[in-house]
């Protein structure tokens, strides 16, 4: 991944910058600058709470490439507080144990290392809540 | 707009085919529509293809197949629509002849999966780069994630997923075209491995080469290439969200739905009135939500419809007949050409072993993304 790529996508992967819509209110999951639920555009800068609850979940077994090590893992979409959902890894657990309606903290974390240079690519990831 | 007809088509088998490159497939598919219509002419052609760019690096394909089937100088553009590409270029074609722009347009399909790409990469750019295949999603992952809330919501079971997979290849093992000519038993799907829990391998489409391609004109002049054209009564496409996580029900296809209804709307018929379908089972949950989002069962129902034999040939609405893109394959962009060659050829009574009997009107849904995108058709035999 260029840098410049990368770095466009540091607000939303390292601090989970949202928006929320001054219009209908719906906060959108990465901040955007239309509002899908009512094509308003108006949009205010707002930051998600890194807790949420599993929407729904699977474990990965055939995973791709850089993540080949990793498998079998569980992924969840996630629900804040704010009513933004996002797709996270829930890691800190036995995969199979991962069920709709669990309750989880988003922490910062490594995802993986990209390409030959090994890249290190952050974001956040989900742990049974304590 | 003009009534629009298909009055050939033309297909290779599906499967890893090693000696056939990316031209080679669409040459085979599109010379044989042409050569079954008696065509001396062409106005122009849709290459329906997800991702010849990574897969083998080739893009602008309009030209390379144009000129390879000796056609150069027609109009000629590839459509992308992710796994919906094939139905989006029967779509463009649709729309050209009944605008009367055009008299005479082949629509095609055509992917080459299996030339060395990392496909499971390749697949996952049909998914959010920036928010979900990043953090580690597969495509599998995402539908398994649908199943998962189709199992939460509506008590559906990993054998209810299982059924879809036992009757397609059912059917699949009477078509010769097929990637899997042979039936799996319930058994053997439950104890294959998993790919994204709930899901295993038998609940998988394969990877596929293959192409497939359909002739269009006017219906006014179909009697000229053929004495049993299929009259196209309507054309649906629509989107939803892109991440799976922006989805107020996961289990529920809005894309579908919506273009059922346009599609409906147009050919003035309702889910009722079908006699038979070709459903997008790229996985056997999808097939489950797509026969709920296409009105055939009510919302949250679809579970048990293969189980109960309602889905299968002989009974009330058989759904794919070919073997679905579970038993035939699924060479992505190639997939919404195959799905209407086989409603062409059940209504035109030449399905053989797989015939469904009586059937008069059939629809094909084709699903880009994990459901993002969706293109339905309705045909009627005249």
């Amino acid at each position: 991944m260029p840098s410049p790529r990368y770095w466009r996508e540091i607000p939303a992967r390292y601090r989970l910058e949202a928006a929320r819509c001054r219009v209908c209110g719906k906060v959108s999951f990465p901040a955007r600058p239309v509002c899908p639920a009512c094509g308003g555009r108006e949009m205010e800068g707002t930051a998600l709470s890194r807790r949420g609850k599993v929407i729904t979940c699977t474990v990965v077994h055939i995973a791709p490439g850089p993540l080949l090590m990793e498998a079998p893992y569980a992924m969840a979409v996630v629900e804040t507080p704010e009513g933004a959902r996002l797709m996270a890894q829930v890691a800190d657990c036995e995969p199979d144990g991962v069920r709709p309606g669990m309750e989880v903290t988003l922490e910062f974390r490594l995802l993986s290392r990209e390409g030959r240079g090994g890249i290190l690519c952050y974001g956040h990831k989900a742990v049974p809540a304590r | 707009m003009r009534e629009v007809a298909i009055v050939a088509a033309g297909m290779t088998r599906f499967g890893e085919l090693w000696r056939w490159s990316l031209r080679d497939l669409f040459v085979e598919a599109a010379a044989e529509a042409l050569k079954s219509a008696g065509a001396d002419h062409l106005d122009s052609i849709y290459v329906g293809n997800m991702a010849a760019g990574q897969f083998v690096g080739q893009e602008h394909l309009g030209p390379l197949m144009a000129d390879w089937l000796g056609r150069s100088g027609v109009a000629a553009v590839r459509v992308e629509s992710a796994c919906a590409s094939g139905g989006a270029a029967l779509r463009s074609a649709f729309l050209e002849v009944a605008s009367g722009a055009s008299d005479l347009v082949l629509a095609s399909g055509v992917e080459k999966m299996n030339d060395g790409g990392d496909v499971t990469a390749v697949l996952a750019t049909a998914a959010d780069q920036e928010t979900e295949a990043y953090h580690g999603v597969t495509f599998p992952g995402l539908y398994a994630m649908i199943a998962r809330s189709h199992m939460e919501a509506h008590g559906t079971t990993e054998e209810d997923l299982a059924h879809v997979a036992v009757k397609n290849h059912r059917h699949g093992a009477l078509n010769p075209k097929a990637q899997f000519r042979r039936e799996v038993t319930i058994e053997q799907v439950l104890s294959s491995s998993f790919v994204a829990e709930p899901l295993r391998l038998l609940h998988c489409s394969p990877v596929s080469d293959g192409a497939a391609a359909v002739l269009l004109c006017p219906l006014d002049q179909a009697r000229k290439y053929t004495d049993r054209p299929v009259k196209i009564l309507g054309s649906g496409l629509a989107t939803a969200s892109m991440a799976l996580a922006d989805r107020k029900d996961p289990s529920f296809l809005d894309a579908v739905q919506r273009s059922a209804e346009r599609a409906y709307k147009m050919a003035g018929v309702g889910p009722g009135d079908i006699h038979l379908a070709e459903v997008h089972d790229c996985f056997t949950i999808a097939e489950i939500c797509c026969i709920e989002a296409l009105g055939f069962v009510d919302r949250g129902r679809g579970g048990s419809a293969a189980r109960g034999g309602l889905t299968a040939l002989g009974g009330r609405i058989p759904v794919n007949t070919s073997g679905g893109l579970k038993s035939k394959g699924h060479p992505v962009g190639a997939t919404g050409i195959a799905q209407a060659i086989e409603i062409f050829e059940q209504l035109r009574g030449e399905a053989g072993a797989r015939q469904a009997q009586g059937a008069r009107i059939g629809l094909a849904q084709n699903m880009g993304g994990s459901g993002a995108s969706s293109v339905v058709h309705i045909f009627q035999g005249v």
